[in-house]
C-alpha cells in the first residue's frame, strides 16, 4: 500500500468521501438528465405524431362548453379556456373555503366531546372518528350524492325548511335578499371583521379600562355583528327576500346551490371534521393540567381558564396540523370530478384537456394552482411558527 | 377494612384511667353512600355529573331512540336477503317497508371480488388471495418464527408469484389474462398491495436522500418529496395515465393498469418519505457516533444500528400511512380502473337491480368493507405502538 510522506496509510482515490460524494452526484444528475431528454425526446416525437402543437396558444381559444356554476362572468360562445381556468378555480376555492369554515366548526365541537367527562358524549364523539376515518372519502361523496341528494323527493314534493329553504334533489334553494351583491355582502363582512380585528389590537395597546379582555371581547363582537346591521340599516332596510317557489317545471326565485355543491361540501366537512376533532384533542390534551389548576388557584372562572390559559397554549400544538388538514381538504375537493360539480380539476383537467388534448400543458398547471396553495401556506405557517415559538431561557 | 381496624384493635384494652365516652373498639364501617358506588355511582359521574351533562345525556338518548331501530330495521328487519332480480327488492302492497338489498350484492358478489376475470382462471386469485394473506399474517404476527425469511418472501417472492399467477405465463401453462379483464376487489388489492410493497424502499431511500449531506441528492429528493406532497392524488394519477405514454416510446406503451401503480407507487413513496425522516429524526445523535467510533461506514451504520431502531419505532405510523393508501386506492377510479368502488358503482347502475335502496345497500356493503380493513390496521398499530411503550419502561 502507497505511503503518505508521514508513513500513514494512503486512502486510495476511490475510497476518498469527498471525491466519492462529487462521483455519485455527477453520476445521478448525467442519469436523470439522460432520463429527461429521452422524455422530451419522446414527448415530441409522440406528439408530432399525434398533430398535437405543444404551447399555452389554446389558452386564449374560445371553450364552447357550458359550465354550471360560475362564480364570475362566462359563456360558452364568448369566453376563452383561459377564462374557464378560472371559473374553475373560483368554484374550487368557494368550496374549500366554506369547507374549511364548517370543518373547523364541526372538528372543534367534536374534538371537545372527545374529552367530555360525559360517557355517551365521548363515545358517540369516538364513534364518529372511528367511522369516519376508515371509510374512503371518495366512498363517502358517492353515497351523499348518489345515495342521500339524489333520492330526495323532486321539486314539487320536496322539503321545506324553516326559513323558507327549498331541499329537494335539484339542489338547495335559499331566499335571496333582494338589491343586494352577493360581493357587496363579502366585502361589507370584510369590513366589520377588520374593524373589530383593529379595535381589539388598539384597545389591547391603550391604558385604560378598554385593556381588560372583560371589556375588549364583547365590544369586539358587537363591532363584528354591528357593523353589518348598521350597513343595512344605513342600505334602505327592511330588507326583502325573493323566497324560492316550486313552480310546475322547476324552482323559481332564490339562489340555487347545486345538489353537487351540497353532497361535497357534506362529505367534505364530515370527513375533514373527523380529523381536525383529533387534532383539536391532541392540542387541548397538550396543555398540561398544571396550568389549569393554577389559574383555578389564582381565581378565573371555567371559561376564563379555557379562553386565556389552555386555548393559547393549545393554538400553538393545533395551528400546524390544522393548516395540513385544510390543505387536505382543498386538495380532496378535487374528487368533485366524481360527482360532477365544475371545480378546477373537473374543468380544466376533465373538459378542457379531453377538447385540446394538451395533457401536458394542463396537468402541469393545474399541479402548479396546488402546488402554489401548498406553498403559500407552508411560507405562512413558517412566519407563524417563528412568532409563536416558545422563548427558551 | 381489616386493614383499618387492625391497629386500633391492637391497642391495650381501656384503663381506669381513661373516661368512658371514649370508644375503645372501631365502630363498624357504614356502606358507602348508595349514590356514589356501583352502577348508580357511575352513572351520576358519566351521565349526569353537571347540568350540561344530564341534558346532553337525554338527548343523545333521544337521538338514539329515534335513529337506532329505524337503522337496524333498514339493515337487518326489513332487508332481502334473497332474489334474483329488483323484483324482490321493490316495495309493494304486502310489504311497504323496503329495507337493504342484500339479495343484490349477493347476486353481484363475484363481479364484486374478481371484476371480469375469466370464470375458468379465479382459482388463481383465489390462490393469490391465500398467499398474500399467508404473508401478510407472517409479517404482521410479531412473534412468528423466521420474521427475515417471511420479509424476504413478501417483498420479493410473493410479487414474482403474483405476476405469474394473475398475469398468467403461457410458458408454464396459465394463459395470459389481459388486465382489463381485471377488477373489483382484486383490482384493490394489488393496487394496495404494489403501493405497500414499493412504497417502503423508496420512501426510505428518499427519506436518506433529503437529510444527505450531498447538496444534489438532498435537493432533488426534497424537491420529488414536497412536489408530489403538494398536489392532490387524482392529478399525480391523470399525469400517470395521459402524461407517462408520452414520455415513453411509441411502441412501449404501458398498459393502463401499470400507468395507475406507477401513480399510486410514487404519490405513496414521497409521503412514506416524510413518516420514514421523522423517524430517522428521533434517533439520538449518539447512535451515530457510537456507529462511527465502532468504525462502521455509512451503509453500515445504516444497516446496523439506525434503520433496525427508526423503523422500529415508525411502525404505527407506517401502517397509518398504508391505511391513507388503502383508502387513497378508490382513487383509481378516475383513470379507468375497476376497483372494488367502481365495481360497486357499475353494479348499482345496472338496470337489473335498479330499485330505490340499491345505491345505499351497495354504499353501505363497501364502507363496511373498508372500514373493516381500515380499523383492522388502525388497531394493529395502536397495538404495536403499546408494546414500544411498554418496552421503552425497561
Amino acid at each position: 500500500m502507497p505511503r503518505s510522506p508521514q508513513g500513514v496509510p494512503r486512502v486510495p482515490l476511490y475510497r476518498d468521501p469527498k471525491l466519492r460524494a462529487v462521483a455519485y452526484q455527477v453520476v445521478l444528475c448525467a442519469a436523470l438528465g439522460l432520463l429527461a431528454w429521452a422524455a422530451v425526446r419522446n414527448a415530441a416525437d409522440n406528439l408530432a405524431h399525434a398533430k398535437i402543437t405543444s404551447g399555452f396558444g389554446f389558452w386564449n381559444v374560445t371553450a364552447g362548453f357550458d359550465i354550471s356554476q360560475t362564480l364570475i362572468e362566462y359563456s360558452a360562445q364568448s369566453s376563452t379556456f383561459g377564462r374557464a381556468f378560472w371559473v374553475g378555480l373560483t368554484n374550487t376555492l368557494l368550496v374549500a373555503g366554506l369547507g374549511i369554515i364548517f370543518a373547523t366548526l364541526l372538528g372543534t365541537a367534536i374534538g371537545i366531546a372527545r374529552l367530555s367527562k360525559n360517557f355517551l358524549v365521548e363515545r358517540l364523539a369516538s364513534g364518529y372518528v372511528e367511522l369516519i376515518r376508515n371509510v374512503p372519502v371518495l366512498l363517502q361523496l358517492l353515497f351523499w350524492y348518489n345515495a342521500v341528494l339524489k333520492a330526495l323527493p323532486d321539486f314539487a314534493n320536496g322539503f321545506v325548511l324553516p326559513g323558507g329553504v327549498l331541499l329537494n334533489n335539484r339542489g338547495l334553494y335559499m331566499p335571496r335578499p333582494l338589491g343586494v351583491d352577493g360581493w357587496h355582502v363579502v366585502a361589507v363582512l370584510a369590513a366589520a371583521a377588520l374593524l373589530g380585528y383593529a379595535f381589539n389590537k388598539l384597545a389591547g395597546r391603550s391604558a385604560g379600562v378598554w385593556r381588560s379582555s372583560a371589556a375588549r371581547f364583547p365590544i369586539t363582537l358587537l363591532i363584528v355583528i354591528g357593523a353589518p346591521v348598521v350597513a343595512l340599516l344605513a342600505m334602505g332596510a327592511p330588507l326583502e327576500f325573493d323566497y324560492p317557489q316550486a313552480g310546475r317545471f322547476n324552482v323559481r326565485g332564490g339562489v340555487e346551490v347545486l345538489p353537487e355543491l351540497v353532497a361535497l361540501l357534506f362529505g367534505l366537512v364530515i370527513y375533514t371534521a373527523a380529523f381536525i376533532a383529533e387534532v383539536v384533542r391532541a392540542g387541548l390534551m397538550s396543555v398540561s393540567r398544571g396550568q389549569a389548576e393554577a389559574a383555578e388557584a389564582l381565581g378565573l372562572r371555567r371559561m376564563q381558564i379555557l379562553r386565556l390559559i389552555v386555548i393559547p397554549q393549545a393554538m400553538r400544538v393545533i395551528i400546524p396540523p390544522l393548516t395540513n388538514q385544510y390543505l387536505n381538504l382543498t386538495k380532496n375537493s378535487s374528487l368533485a370530478v366524481a360527482i360532477g360539480y365544475p371545480d378546477l380539476v373537473q374543468i380544466f383537467t376533465g373538459t378542457v384537456l379531453n377538447i385540446t388534448g394538451q395533457a401536458i400543458e394542463v396537468v402541469v398547471i393545474t399541479m402548479a394552482v396546488y402546488l402554489s396553495f401548498s406553498l403559500i401556506t407552508s411560507l405562512v405557517m413558517n412566519a407563524y411558527n417563528a412568532r409563536v415559538a416558545l422563548v427558551e431561557r | 377494612m381489616t386493614a383499618i381496624d387492625a391497629p386500633i384493635a391492637a391497642l391495650p384494652p381501656a384503663t381506669a384511667g381513661m373516661p368512658a365516652y371514649v370508644r375503645t373498639a372501631s365502630a363498624p364501617s357504614l356502606a358507602p353512600p348508595l349514590l356514589s358506588v356501583g352502577w348508580l355511582g357511575w352513572a351520576r359521574a358519566n351521565l349526569f355529573g353537571s347540568a350540561l351533562s344530564t341534558v346532553l345525556t337525554v338527548l343523545i338518548v333521544v337521538l338514539l331512540v329515534l335513529v337506532v331501530p329505524p337503522v337496524i330495521d333498514f339493515l337487518l328487519v326489513d332487508a332481502t336477503w334473497s332474489g334474483s332480480d329488483r323484483e324482490a327488492c321493490l316495495a309493494s302492497a304486502a310489504r311497504p317497508e323496503v329495507g337493504a338489498c342484500w339479495a343484490f350484492i349477493g347476486d353481484r358478489f363475484a363481479y364484486i371480488i374478481y371484476g371480469s376475470y375469466p370464470i375458468p382462471a379465479r382459482w388463481r386469485v383465489d390462490l393469490f388471495f391465500a398467499l398474500l394473506a399467508f404473508g401478510t399474517a407472517w409479517l404482521l404476527w410479531l412473534e412468528a418464527p423466521r420474521r427475515g425469511l417471511g420479509a424476504i418472501y413478501f417483498f420479493a417472492v410473493l410479487p414474482v408469484a403474483t405476476f405469474v399467477l394473475l398475469h398468467g405465463a403461457p410458458a408454464i401453462g396459465l394463459p395470459v389474462v389481459d388486465t382489463a379483464l381485471w377488477g373489483g376487489m382484486l383490482v384493490t388489492i394489488v393496487v394496495a398491495a404494489v403501493g405497500i410493497v414499493v412504497s417502503l424502499p423508496i420512501g426510505i431511500v428518499l427519506a436518506l436522500g433529503r437529510r444527505s449531506q450531498m447538496p444534489a441528492i438532498r435537493l432533488l429528493s426534497t424537491l420529488f418529496i414536497e412536489i408530489v406532497r403538494g398536489v392532490p392524488l387524482i392529478t399525480v394519477l391523470f399525469m400517470a395515465s395521459v402524461m407517462l405514454p408520452l414520455f415513453l416510446p411509441e411502441t412501449w406503451s404501458p398498459d393502463k393498469l401499470v400507468r395507475a401503480l406507477v401513480g399510486v407507487a410514487l404519490f405513496s413513496s414521497a409521503y412514506m418519505a416524510e413518516v420514514v425522516r421523522a423517524g430517522l429524526q428521533s434517533m439520538p445523535r449518539g447512535q451515530y457516533d457510537a456507529a462511527h467510533a465502532l468504525g462502521l461506514g455509512y451503509w453500515q451504520t445504516l444497516r446496523y444500528i439506525i434503520l433496525p431502531q427508526a423503523l422500529k419505532v415508525t411502525i404505527p405510523n407506517i401502517v397509518n400511512s398504508y391505511i391513507a393508501l388503502f383508502k387513497d386506492t378508490t382513487l383509481v377510479f378516475f383513470v379507468g380502473i375497476f376497483d372494488f368502488l367502481k365495481t360497486i358503482e357499475v353494479a348499482r347502475a345496472d338496470p337489473k337491480w335498479s330499485t330505490p335502496v340499491t345505491s345505499a345497500t351497495g354504499y353501505i356493503f363497501a364502507a363496511l368493507v373498508y372500514f373493516v380493513f381500515c380499523y383492522a390496521m388502525s388497531r394493529y398499530a395502536a397495538r404495536i405502538e403499546r408494546r414500544l411503550a411498554v418496552s421503552d419502561r425497561r
